[in-house]
């Protein structure tokens, strides 16, 4: 019953309203819009039975490994091993799935502070103002991830002279702005969206009662927009954090270079692939998971108080 | 001030204005005196909205004049912040600040563009909320108002910042039919206390009772205008007659 309910619960404030900001899924969002006008339940809710699947699999792939190995050393045993290496890496050092969820937090905050103040550029009057970041929106927006961190990792150099000093630039923290800057630039259309998606009426009549365009912006405006730019924020959010093992082709001591570098010590064996790649994808998983159906939750509850 | 009483508190002189190609005003005068009440009224399209606009600089003009207590408002060394104090707009879609509650909708300019006393500005907040009759309704958010109860609390907010003149733009369009008569009791005790009102309405029968002077409009001119009694009963030109045989 609960199953059914949360289907229908989940399909019915989406009629027609399956949204996305990525190009690419633009023609596959306006399908599943029709099929959810259609009664298509497209959107499946996932529950906890679903990951236990998952886990299944997971048990299922070690057995075969296992079985393959001839029950000498059994994948469960290595792989339950290295998961707290994986996980958090060396003891006194953040490395593994950690470094990951940190440079995504940080990327996020850069690119959230950053895009904010590029996103208001963009509805500035100023029209040099205004061009000039809508071309920078465009360019970071509309750009590879994994090129711009290339670029940056290249860029930046390894370590920052002021006289004596000497400030060392470590790889992971030229990761974080590397991904902060396409978060900046899709941050900045959320909040240029949200600001444009105002009804005309606020800015008139905040105008007619004498507010100054600054006021405006800061009491009438903006206070209406957070509201709007949680979901979309949530779901940038997600998207980074699964981006972020992108970072372990320039070395960067996340979990994926963690994985292998786990794998190499084993002596590189085959039979190891599947097992540690799937574990992961399950932390991965978990970890986005309860983020994207947040998002969607909240995407929920301020359409409906609109 | 060197504005005197016994001139027009809004003088509208040969007023034109376009959006892009389309020439919405074609040349519209007319004058309103203080405590005088007139309405504008017209078939769609015919540019009222926009004149009313054009009047507290909302929407610039392309030529002519327009002034508000001898002050003119399309200069461009005007202070529009200091025009917009005097004036006063309510508009079709009430467009209250949502996530505001009735009284705060009633405070925020006062406080923030007056500078005025918090508690001088909640005191007069309460009275015009009671004064519109909505009381009991202070800590509403407007999502939780009938239509017609948002227009009053547009009003009040309008009125907190003491305006010399109030513009009404339609303001009961939008309404359910039994929520307009709640509106027009609000305007018309405003227009009793004094206050100069420059209405643009479709209520004829109101506009008939409350009107100093009544003002018809079509596609960017002013064809007729006079008393209410004499335009109503008597109207001269043929487009007069026909918008009022259709309306009436």
């Amino acid at each position: 019953m609960s199953g059914r309910a949360a289907l229908r619960d989940d399909v019915t404030p989406a009629l027609g309203k399956v949204q996305t900001d990525l190009p690419v899924l633009m023609p596959m969002a306006a399908n599943l819009s029709r099929d959810a006008i259609r009664g298509g339940g497209v959107r499946l809710q996932l529950r906890l039975w679903h990951g236990a699947v998952l886990l299944l699999a997971l048990a299922l792939v070690l057995g075969v490994a296992e079985a393959a190995e001839g029950g000498k050393a059994s994948p469960w045993a290595i792989l339950l091993r290295w998961m707290p290496f994986l996980l958090w890496g060396q003891e006194g050092h953040w490395q593994g799935f950690s470094l990951n969820i940190i440079i995504s937090f940080l990327a996020m905050l850069l690119g959230t502070v950053a895009g904010g103040i590029l996103g208001l550029m963009q509805i500035s009057l100023l029209a040099p103002v205004r061009k000039g970041s809508w071309i920078v929106t465009q360019f970071f927006r509309n750009s590879p991830w994994l090129v711009l961190l290339f670029t940056i990792m290249f860029l930046l150099p390894f370590e920052i002279r002021i006289g004596d000093l000497i400030i060392p630039i470590p790889d992971w923290v030229k990761a974080v702005i590397g991904f902060s800057l396409p978060v900046m630039a899709n941050i900045s259309e959320v909040v240029r969206g949200a600001v444009i998606s105002l009804p005309l009426g606020q800015w008139e009549s905040a105008e007619s009662l004498a507010f100054t365009r600054f006021q405006t912006m800061r009491m009438v405006i903006l206070p209406q927009c957070i509201k709007r730019m949680i979901p979309p924020w949530m779901n940038w959010y997600a998207i980074l954090a699964m981006a972020t093992p992108l970072c372990s082709i320039m070395g960067v001591e996340e979990s994926v270079t963690l994985t292998r570098q786990a794998m190499s010590s084993e002596g590189g064996n085959p039979a190891l692939l599947a097992p540690f790649y799937i574990f992961l994808l399950v932390i991965f998983f978990m970890y986005i998971y309860p983020i994207a159906r947040w998002t969607v939750r909240l995407e929920k509850k301020y359409a409906v108080k609109e | 001030m060197a504005w005197d009483e016994s001139q027009p508190m809004v003088s509208i002189k040969d007023v034109h204005k376009s959006f892009g190609d389309l020439e919405v005003l074609k040349g519209v005068s007319l004058d309103v005196k203080k405590r005088e009440v007139i309405c504008i009224i017209g078939p769609s399209g015919s540019g009222k909205s926009t004149l009313i606009r054009c009047v507290n600089a909302l929407n610039p003009i392309n030529s002519g004049s327009i002034t508000v207590e001898g002050q003119e408002v399309h200069d461009p060394d005007l202070n529009k912040l200091e025009l917009r104090k005097k004036v006063g707009m309510v508009f079709q879609q009430y467009n209250l600040f949502p996530h505001k509650t009735a009284i705060e909708n009633v405070m925020m300019a006062p406080i923030h563009v007056l500078k005025e006393d918090k508690e001088e500005v909640q005191d007069r907040a309460y009275k015009l909320i009671k004064k519109v009759r909505l009381e009991g309704k202070e800590n509403s958010y407007p999502g939780e108002l009938s239509g017609g109860q948002q227009q009053r609390v547009a009003i009040a907010r309008s009125l907190a910042m003491r305006p010399d003149v109030m513009l009404f733009d339609e303001v009961t369009a939008a309404l359910d039919p039994e929520t307009v008569k709640e509106v027009l009791n609000t305007i018309q005790e405003l227009a009793e206390d004094g206050m100069t009102c420059i209405l643009v309405t479709h209520e004829m029968g109101f506009a008939r009772e409350l009107a100093d002077h009544i003002y018809f409009t079509d596609r960017g001119i002013i064809v007729e205008h006079g008393p209410p009694k004499t335009f109503f009963d008597d109207a001269k030109d043929p487009r007069t007659k026909e918008f009022l045989s259709q309306i009436l």
